[in-house]
C-alpha cells in the first residue's frame, strides 16, 4: 500500500506520512496517545530518510506492541528526531486489520511542488 | 498489458525480446486473459530483472504476476556466481521464505461437518493471529541463534512435531549455510515475540476439503483423497525476516550507488553473490528461511493439539512444506552443462520434477508437491513438479492467486461482517479478529486462481493434482 503525507514543510510531510502508515493498520482516531516513544534517524538523502523513519515507526510497533496516532517530527537537515504518541495494541477496540512488515523504496520521493510549495513525502509500505 | 508487446511462444508462453540494457529476454508465462490482466509494471519490472549482472537465460513471471519491489511477485530469476551473478534482497522480499504447510487427516469432511463450528473456535484460540498476537514460545539469545541453524529440525528437537515431518519439508527441514550473526540484534528483538503465530493480511490457517482429483495416482501417492480434510498452513518468517529484508534492501541500495552499479530501478538493490555483502545477506536469509520453517513447524504442533482436542486420535501427517520468497542454490542445466545458479524465486514455488535428488525416497516417483493457495472462500490446488518445468523455468511454478483490487478498494467496497456472514451461509466459517482485515481479504478481491493454475499447467510449469475447497479459515 502506498502511503503519502502532505505538509508545508519536509518534517510536517513526514509526520503526515506517519499517520498515513498508522492507517494502514487502523483509524488513526481510534489510538489514544497515552504513551510515547522517542526516535531517532540518519540517512543520507531525505528519500532514505522518509524510509528509515517509517521503518523505526514499524519496529517500535511490532517489538512494543503498540499503535501511534500522533506524531512531532524535528528535522536538521536529514538528521530526524521525533516522538510518536500511542497505546498498546487493543485487538478489540482497534481491530487492526494488518501488519505492515517494512517501508519500500518503490514510488518513494520527497519532494516539494513547484505550485504551492507544498511537500509531499511517499513510498510503498509492504503489508 | 497489451499482448502485442510481446512475442507469443505457446498457447501461454510469451517473450520480450532482448534490448537495450537487457542481458537476457523476458518470458511470461500465462494465456492472453491472465497477460491483459496484468498491470504494465509486470512488463517493465521484468525487463529490469534481465538487466542484473550474471542473470541465466531468461527473466521469468508467474502466471500471477504482479507488480512487485524491483521483481515482480511471481518473478524468477537465477544468476551465476562465475559471470558476476548478483543476490537480490528485493528478489527474495520482506517475508523470507513465506510459504505453505499441507497437512494430510485422513479423515472425512463428514465428520469435520459435525464438530466444525467448535473445531473453529478451538483453532481460533490456539493459534496466535493478528496484529499485536504473541507466541508462547520466548527464546533465549543462544536458542534464538539454535533456531535460526536448525530450522524446523530445531523444533521437532525442541518438542515441536516429529521426525517424519521433515522429510517432507524443503531442506529437509533446515537450509544450510544460516549465518545467525549476520542477522541483526534488531530483528531478532522483532522475533522475540513472534515464534509460533500466524502474522496477518493473506496469511492463514484453512481447513479444507478434497473436492476434485485431477491425477488419481499421484494424488494416492500424497495421500489425498476427495472427500477427506486437509490443513493448510500460509505464513513466513515473521517479524525477523521482515526486518532482515528491510535492512538489506537498504544496505544494498546504498552500496549499489556507491559502486556506481547502475541500477534501472533502486528497489533491485543487489549484490555481487561473491561479496562480502552478498554473503552476508545469504547468511542472513537462510536464517530468515529456518525461522519461516520453524515456524510454521510450531503451527504445526498447535494444530495438532487443537485437532486432538476435538478430535481424539486424528493423526495429522504433513504431506509437504513449500517456500515461495527465497533464493536457492541449484544445479540446473543451462544449454549443455550443469551450473550452480542462484535462484531467486520472489512469490514462486519450487517444483523439482520427479526423480530430483533432493525430493525424499516417497516423492521420487510423483515430484515434489506444489501448493498453491487461493484466496479465503475460494479453492487452492496441490500440483506437482514436471520434467517441462526444469526446462522452462529452473523447476518453478506459480504460488497463488494474485489481488485484483487494492486493499484500500476492497475495504470500501466489501463489509467484513456481512462477508463473514455470507461465507458461513455456504458452510466456511472465518474466524478473524478483524473485520477490516476479513473485508481486506475478501475473495473477490483476488484474481481467480483456477485460471492461474490452468494456465500454470497449460505452460508445463507444473501438472493438476487436487483441488480443495475450504471449511475453517483463521485469519490474522
Amino acid at each position: 500500500m502506498g502511503v503519502r503525507g502532505f505538509g508545508a514543510t519536509p518534517a510536517a510531510a513526514f509526520e503526515q506520512a506517519a499517520l498515513a502508515l498508522t492507517a494502514v493498520i487502523v483509524a488513526p482516531e481510534r489510538v489514544r496517545p497515552t504513551t510515547s516513544v522517542a526516535v531517532r534517524c540518519a540517512a543520507p538523502d531525505l528519500e532514505l530518510l522518509l524510509v528509515d523513519w517509517l521503518n523505526a515507526l514499524i519496529y517500535e510497533m511490532a517489538t512494543r506492541h503498540l499503535l501511534f496516532g500522533r506524531f512531532d517530527v524535528q528535522l536538521d537537515g536529514t538528521l530526524l528526531n521525533a516522538t510518536a504518541w500511542g497505546e498498546a495494541v487493543d485487538a478489540l477496540r482497534h481491530e487492526p486489520a494488518v501488519e505492515v512488515k517494512g517501508a519500500t523504496l518503490t514510488a518513494l520521493s520527497v519532494t516539494q511542488r513547484a505550485n504551492d510549495h507544498t511537500w509531499v513525502a511517499q513510498c510503498v509500505v509492504d503489508v | 498489458m497489451d499482448p502485442g508487446r510481446f512475442v507469443r511462444a505457446g498457447e501461454c508462453e510469451w517473450h520480450l525480446p532482448q534490448v537495450g540494457a537487457m542481458r537476457v529476454p523476458g518470458v511470461i508465462f500465462a494465456d492472453e486473459a491472465l497477460i491483459r490482466a496484468m498491470d504494465e509494471k509486470v512488463g517493465e519490472q521484468v525487463a529490469n530483472v534481465a538487466m542484473l549482472p550474471g542473470i541465466v537465460k531468461a527473466s521469468f513471471a508467474m502466471p500471477d504476476a504482479h507488480w512487485g519491489y524491483g521483481f515482480p511477485i511471481g518473478g524468477v530469476a537465477a544468476f551465476d556466481p562465475d559471470a558476476g551473478g548478483v543476490v537480490s534482497a528485493g528478489g527474495v522480499g520482506f517475508d523470507i521464505s513465506c510459504g505453505v504447510r499441507m497437512l494430510l487427516t485422513g479423515v472425512a469432511g463428514q465428520r469435520i461437518e459435525s464438530v466444525k463450528k467448535r473445531l473453529a473456535d478451538t483453532l481460533y484460540a490456539r493459534i496466535p493471529a493478528g496484529v499485536g498476537s504473541t507466541g508462547a514460545i520466548a527464546l533465549s539469545a543462544r536458542e534464538m541463534d539454535a533456531m535460526l541453524r536448525g530450522g524446523a529440525r530445531w523444533a521437532v528437537e525442541r518438542g515441536h512435531g516429529q521426525a517424519a515431518d521433515l522429510e517432507r519439508v524443503e531442506e529437509r527441514g533446515a537450509i544450510a549455510g544460516a549465518d545467525p550473526d549476520a542477522v541483526s540484534d534488531a530483528a531478532k528483538r522483532r522475533q522475540r515475540d513472534e515464534m509460533g503465530t500466524l502474522g496477518s493480511g493473506n496469511h492463514y490457517l484453512e481447513v479444507q476439503r478434497v473436492v476434485a482429483v485431477y491425477d488419481r495416482a499421484i494424488a494416492e501417492a500424497f495421500g489425498l483423497r476427495e472427500g477427506e480434510v486437509v490443513i493448510s498452513i500460509h505464513c513466513g518468517s515473521r517479524g525477523l525476516g521482515h526486518q532482515i529484508g528491510t535492512e538489506f534492501l537498504r544496505e544494498m541500495a546504498v552500496a549499489a550507488k556507491a559502486s556506481g552499479l547502475s541500477l534501472p530501478d533502486r528497489e533491485l538493490a543487489c549484490a555481487p553473490i561473491r561479496s562480502p555483502l552478498g554473503e552476508r545477506y545469504l547468511g542472513a536469509m537462510r536464517a530468515g528461511v529456518n525461522c519461516a520453517l520453524a515456524n510454521r513447524q510450531i503451527l504445526t504442533h498447535l494444530v495438532r493439539d487443537a485437532f486432538h482436542e476435538v478430535l481424539p486420535g486424528i493423526r495429522l501427517d504433513v504431506l509437504y512444506d513449500v517456500s515461495h520468497n527465497t533464493c536457492k542454490v541449484e544445479q540446473h542445466r543451462v544449454d549443455d552443462s550443469i551450473r550452480e545458479l542462484y535462484v531467486h524465486r520472489k512469490g514462486a514455488t519450487r517444483a523439482f520434477a520427479p526423480g530430483h535428488p533432493d525430493l525424499p525416497l516417497v516423492l521420487q516417483a510423483t515430484g515434489q508437491p506444489v501448493l498453491i493457495g487461493g484466496s479465503m472462500g475460494t479453492a487452492s490446488y496441490v500440483l506437482t513438479g514436471t520434467q517441462r518445468s526444469e526446462r522452462l523455468a529452473f523447476a518453478s511454478a506459480c504460488h497463488g492467486a494474485g489481488r485484483g483490487m487494492s486493499r484500500h478498494q476492497a475495504m470500501r467496497q466489501f463489509n467484513g461482517r456481512a462477508l463473514v456472514d455470507e461465507l458461513a451461509s455456504r458452510g466456511i466459517l472465518i474466524r478473524s479478529p478483524s473485520m477490516r482485515g476479513v473485508a481486506e481479504e475478501a475473495p473477490d478481491a483476488y484474481k481467480d486462481v483456477s485460471s492461474v493454475v490452468d494456465a500454470a499447467e497449460h505452460a508445463g510449469l507444473a501438472r493438476k493434482v487436487a483441488r480443495v475447497e475450504p471449511l475453517i479459515c483463521i485469519k490474522g
